[in-house]
């Protein structure tokens, strides 16, 4: 079956993801690069993209700052998972006793903090940096992957070859590693894309207030701030690093609902 | 229902413990001493001591923790150290501002979101629901506050209907109103995106069911069938989204206060980290945490109360 939607989310996706990877390599102007006398340039040849107040390419600075968002939330949606997921299974694994119960609370607990405050927060107390934003960030998408192991987990818990697993002396540990974890990965891939790009939005928030990676590092989010002055003289420099923030959400969410579909069996044929 | 509510009451307490234990200490490992922040570089070490002690800040961790708390429960927030006014005025003024602020991009994300969530599950899978859902993808991936940039750009800059930004004070309602539709609408709009969604799928749920069908066999027309019967119970969901929408768009509007210059909660917060002024930090980040934990303390507790099942559950 084609899915239109899908083929659109990934090949937004990994346009974003190509262009970061490229501009390691390779961009048409250097982004530190400035040029007065070429400032604010709308579209042109030359400046596929137009210029900013100082001249520097802005479709150069778009690659790059592709580049510091996608890595952003990537490392932030790995340390959610890396430290949710196996508690998830933890409390799936001895559901109802005293373990599930702290680690369910914990999570409620870190829900009910306005997330942006802290993350604000965080990044005041300890600096603004790319990589505090990426901890902040992190923190927030801990109790989500739990919720989500934990409720992928308790599900399988009940089935016959688990249960056989447990007969056959398996340790719970070993049965949540070999089984269980498997078979809940399509939950978690969907998540992960979700909270992809629920991270690149919160790096754009953060860097736009000024909390996110510092300058020289091209970031969407500073170059919006940095916009705003200029956003009635020359409208494109606003324009632009939006427009590539909303591809790579819209993109992303794209991804994560049509891989949901296609890896979800009972969903087939159902409009989501 | 008793236990069930002392249950509850016993989490929430719990929760607010822990969660002013953790404030605090983020505070306490933030560096710069708010004494010395106070005075200046040239202070003398004297002078700062000084203020440290009449400040508090040199009694011991546990003590000034339980005076926080002790104080928070009789009212007393503190006092801000830049502004020099009790915390808890300052957050009553700022409130003015921000609870109207997240009251309005509420109510303009429901007035949006109900319509356009009904006729989507109405039409579900035609042209016009595959449009409404192709529209709240981009709602939810638009950032607010480039959205808010381009409403500026747009509707002040271009067309002049209303202020870029700054807020005059409640004293002209009109004009109070005015400054705070853009905003409003900046920040309503991923949520009135989220909104439309949550009620559409939990719409098409219910539509499922076979008291619907009941309905529609006794001769309700599909419209009459979605509006009386099918609306009703897929509010449940909505009503919790709204819930957490509404703690969010008090905490959340931090970044579209700091686009139009609103002095409101976010605002507030953002100055007050930047200046050091932790007391104020500490308090309103508490508020805030009470806030959500409060809202879905009377969420669970209406639910219970509606319906039984959820309380034999707990």
């Amino acid at each position: 079956m084609i899915r239109p939607l899908l083929i659109l989310g990934a090949a937004l996706s990994l346009t974003a993801l190509a262009a970061a990877l490229l501009s390691l390599v390779w961009t048409p102007y250097d982004i530190t690069q400035m040029a007065i006398a070429q400032k604010l340039r709308p579209p042109s040849p030359a400046h596929w993209a137009g210029t900013d107040h100082f001249g520097r390419d802005i479709a150069s600075m778009l690659m790059a700052g592709a580049r510091t968002s996608l890595a952003v939330a990537l490392v932030a949606v790995g340390i959610g998972m890396g430290v949710g997921v196996p508690l998830g299974l933890a409390a799936a694994a001895r559901r109802g006793s005293w373990i599930d119960e702290l680690i369910m609370r914990g999570n409620d607990l870190i829900f009910a903090f306005p997330s942006l405050v802290i993350a604000i927060l965080i990044t005041a107390v300890f600096g603004p940096s790319a990589l505090n934003a990426i901890i902040a960030i992190g923190i927030f998408n801990i109790p989500v992957f739990a919720r989500v192991s934990r409720a992928g987990a308790l599900s399988l818990w009940t089935l016959d070859y688990i249960r056989a697993a447990r007969v056959a002396g398996k340790s719970r540990t070993r049965i949540s590693a070999e089984h269980i974890l498997p078979n809940i990965a399509n939950l978690l891939i969907v998540q992960g894309t979700i909270q992809f790009s629920l991270g690149i939005l919160a790096e754009a928030g953060l860097s736009y207030v000024g909390l996110g990676a510092q300058p020289p590092t091209a970031s969407w989010g500073r170059m919006l701030a940095e916009a705003q002055t200029f956003v009635t003289l020359a409208p494109h420099v606003a324009l632009a690093p939006g427009l590539a923030i909303v591809a790579t959400v819209l993109g992303l969410n794209l991804l994560g609902d049509g891989l949901r579909d296609a890896l979800d069996p009972r969903l087939r044929g159902r409009v989501a | 229902m008793a236990r069930y509510f002392l249950k509850r009451l016993a989490a929430l307490s719990l929760s607010l413990i822990v969660a002013s234990l953790v404030i605090f200490a983020l505070i306490e490992v933030t560096p710069g001493d708010p004494a010395s922040f106070m005075l200046g570089l040239n202070a003398a070490p004297e002078t700062v001591a000084a203020l440290r002690e009449q400040m508090g800040l040199d009694r011991p961790l546990p003590l000034r923790y339980l005076g926080w708390v002790a104080g928070m429960l009789s009212g007393d927030f503190g006092q801000s150290y830049t502004y020099k006014i009790p915390v808890a005025d300052l957050v009553a003024a700022r409130l003015t501002v921000s609870l109207p602020l997240a009251l309005l991009a509420l109510a303009l994300a429901v007035i949006v979101a109900v319509p356009v969530g009904l006729i989507a599950a109405a039409r579900r899978g035609r042209a016009t629901d595959a449009a409404i859902i192709a529209g709240t993808q981009v709602g939810i991936a638009v950032p607010n506050f480039w959205f808010a940039m381009l409403l500026v750009l747009l509707l002040a800059v271009k067309w002049r209907l209303f202020p870029a930004g700054g807020f005059p004070g409640w004293s002209d309602p009109l004009a109070a109103l005015r400054a705070l539709t853009l905003p409003a609408i900046a920040l309503a709009l991923p949520q009135a995106a989220i909104l439309a969604r949550v009620l559409r799928s939990a719409l098409i749920e219910t539509l499922g069911q076979d008291y619907i069908r009941t309905a529609r066999a006794k001769g309700l027309s599909r419209a009459q069938a979605l509006t009386r019967h099918a609306l009703r119970n897929a509010l449940i969901p909505v009503l919790t989204i709204l819930g957490m929408q509404f703690s969010f768009l008090l905490a959340g509007a931090i970044i579209i206060e700091n686009v139009f210059y609103i002095p409101g909660l976010g605002r507030l917060i953002f100055q007050a980290i930047s200046q050091r002024d932790l007391i104020v930090v500490e308090s309103v980040v508490m508020i805030l945490v009470f806030a959500v934990i409060l809202v879905t303390f009377l969420t669970d507790l209406a639910y219970a109360l509606v319906d039984p099942r959820l309380r034999r559950r707990a």
